[in-house]
């Protein structure tokens, strides 16, 4: 019989997960099945950096620097790491970059998949769970040093605010209230945040805390890159909210870090934040 | 081995035809029509949640009418398919051609091969291009038969006088309203008159090359489709379709004992394993067929 036809696990009612189909009929295709030799690989791959996200009422802003690096070598100087996952979700990846972009990818299309079959989208925290499970399958490599750390963060159409979720390298997630890093310069990024992050910012004022933490990250880790005002290459940003996630263009993000690094001229180590109680004897 | 009786292959193909035929003009009409920004896809369908049309991938659209649950199994394999072909190569590699020659691929080796039903279905496949000049829409019939359509397209239910309303109205390069207006009136045109269907009964999609994201698919809610449509006369719901309504009702039993029905309930003094016709207990040999 001539069989050209679709073939039958094609045609068969049942998963709607786009990797579930892929692990039964193309396990090839997944990042994570593949087998590699023992030892660390962590020195051959280039790695990504800096994420940060911040919510501000009624949506979020996430951004990333551009640099990828492989041990004290720079390998790309405009590498993308903030990546939309749906209409109103977005993704930033830390870590070995080829496997994160791979995974994002594939996140994608697991999204928009399940958004075809079923009709409907996805909660926030189903999506969130989904991307646990893509890095969880990962682990194997992770051992081998080529760790994907992803930060998730989206628009909860139940709720009307912007959430923000961080990983681990097991898989595990944890919801962020108001801000959160990833990557190597993380640590810098996190404390500019602590100074400069209110709960009633204007999404146009998030983008700016946003780029000065990424401003404090590449000032004190090298593998975390600043502003390039010779290439005008600037970080990435996304901006979510009810609207969907919008991607801000590069003239807007370049006026922004030439205020932010104008102002750096002055006071090169960022804005001063309000003491409490200065000047009062202890 | 029982012998089966000769069937000439015509006559196979031609009993297989009419069956499929017959479940596919037993649904309503569904028309894709090309306008200005893309395809517009426009059927009656009373269900908010069965879908007809629906989304393939960036720029594919499907639509089929027929059986549910065998279009809805084909939906399913071709978002597979799409989806894969494009996360192992890449987005603009997934193209309506493929898609329709899988699709037709199946459909005919399902309509040829005898242990089969053949499949009640009729598929569109639209696919929208940079330009009107590069838009598409593949039909599918249910035994395999692939063809490219331009300007509008019509399947299922009474096909032949929505077309010929389509054929005398259509205008190529029409804005979306004046499209939708004119496929709304063709799908509400019967020999009898002509009937203004409800917006909330209408399933309407298009694939628009001028939206921003790159999935160019878009669900009309009926909102937007009563503003397009603007000020029509008295709406009226569509008679019910044979099968519509009320859920099968399970057989019907008949108190009567009919030697000659197999399939009564009722078995009077006989032993379940009698022959029909005469009343004998069997004798518990299996039957045979009688010598030629």
């Amino acid at each position: 019989m001539n069989d050209a036809r679709i073939p039958g696990a094609f045609l068969r009612p049942g998963t709607s997960s786009f990797s579930d189909f892929l692990a039964e009929n193309a396990p090839d295709l997944l990042p994570a099945r593949r087998s590699l030799p023992a030892g660390s690989a962590a020195e051959i791959a280039p790695h990504g950096t800096t994420i940060v996200a911040v919510t501000f009422p009624g949506g979020l802003v996430m951004a990333g620097d551009r640099r990828a690096t492989m041990g004290n070598v720079i390998a790309q100087r405009d590498i993308q790491k903030v990546f939309p996952a749906d209409e109103y979700s977005v993704v930033g990846i830390a870590g070995t970059a080829g496997l994160a972009v791979e995974m994002v990818r594939l996140f994608q299309v697991e999204l928009e998949h399940y958004e075809k079959i079923e009709g409907s989208i996805l909660s926030l925290d189903g999506k969130a769970n989904r991307l646990s499970a893509l890095i969880r399958a990962n682990l194997g490599m992770a051992m081998q040093g080529l760790a994907v750390v992803p930060m998730f963060a989206g628009y909860d159409l139940d709720s009307g605010t912007g959430r923000i979720f961080g990983y681990d390298v097991t898989g595990g997630r944890h919801e962020e209230a108001s801000f959160f890093t990833v990557g190597s310069g993380s640590l810098f990024a996190r404390g500019a945040l602590k100074k400069l992050y209110r709960d009633d910012l204007s999404p146009d004022d998030a983008v700016r805390v946003c780029l000065q933490a990424l401003y404090d990250a590449a000032d004190d880790d090298s593998a975390t890159g600043g502003p390039d005002l010779t290439r005008r290459i600037f970080p990435i940003v996304w901006v979510v909210t009810a609207d969907g996630a919008v991607q801000l263009a590069d003239a807007a993000i370049g006026s922004l870090a030439d205020q932010v690094v104008g102002a750096r001229m002055d006071r090169p180590d960022g804005p001063l934040a309000a003491l409490p109680g200065a000047g009062q004897e202890a | 081995m029982s012998t089966p009786f000769y069937v000439s292959p015509e006559q196979l193909m031609k009993d297989r035809a009419d069956f499929a035929r017959k479940g596919i003009a037993r649904g309503r009409s569904l028309a894709a029509v090309q306008y200005a920004d893309g395809v517009l896809l426009v059927t009656e369908n009373p269900s908010q949640a069965l879908h007809k049309v629906s989304e393939l991938y960036d720029r594919l659209a499907f639509a089929a009418v027929g059986r549910y649950n065998e279009f809805e199994n084909l939906r399913i394999a071709g978002v597979r398919l799409a989806d894969m072909r494009g996360y192992a190569y890449d987005r603009r590699d997934v193209t309506g051609r493929g898609l329709a020659n899988a699709y037709a691929q199946t459909l005919g080796t399902i309509f040829s091969s005898g242990g089969e039903k053949p499949y009640e279905v009729e598929i569109f496949v639209a696919e929208v291009g940079a330009t009107a000049a590069d838009d598409q829409i593949y039909r599918l019939t249910y035994e395999g038969r692939v063809a490219d359509e331009h300007g509008f397209a019509v399947m299922g239910g009474d096909s032949e006088t929505v077309t010929s309303y389509l054929t005398s109205n259509y205008a190529a390069g029409a804005s979306l309203s004046e499209a939708l207006g004119v496929a709304v009136a063709a799908l509400g045109h019967t020999g009898e008159g002509d009937r203004v269907i409800p917006v909330e009964d209408l399933e309407v999609a298009v694939l628009d090359r001028t939206r921003t994201q790159p999935r160019k698919f878009s669900r009309l809610r009926p909102a937007r489709v009563a503003e397009l449509l603007g000020p029509r006369g008295k709406p009226e719901h569509a008679a019910p379709l044979p099968d519509d309504g009320a859920p099968g009702a399970g057989a019907t039993t008949s108190s009567t004992d009919d030697p000659s029905d197999p399939t009564d309930q009722v078995s009077g003094h006989v032993a379940p394993l009698e022959n029909p016709t005469n009343g004998e207990p069997s004798s518990g040999e299996p039957p045979v067929a009688p010598p030629l």
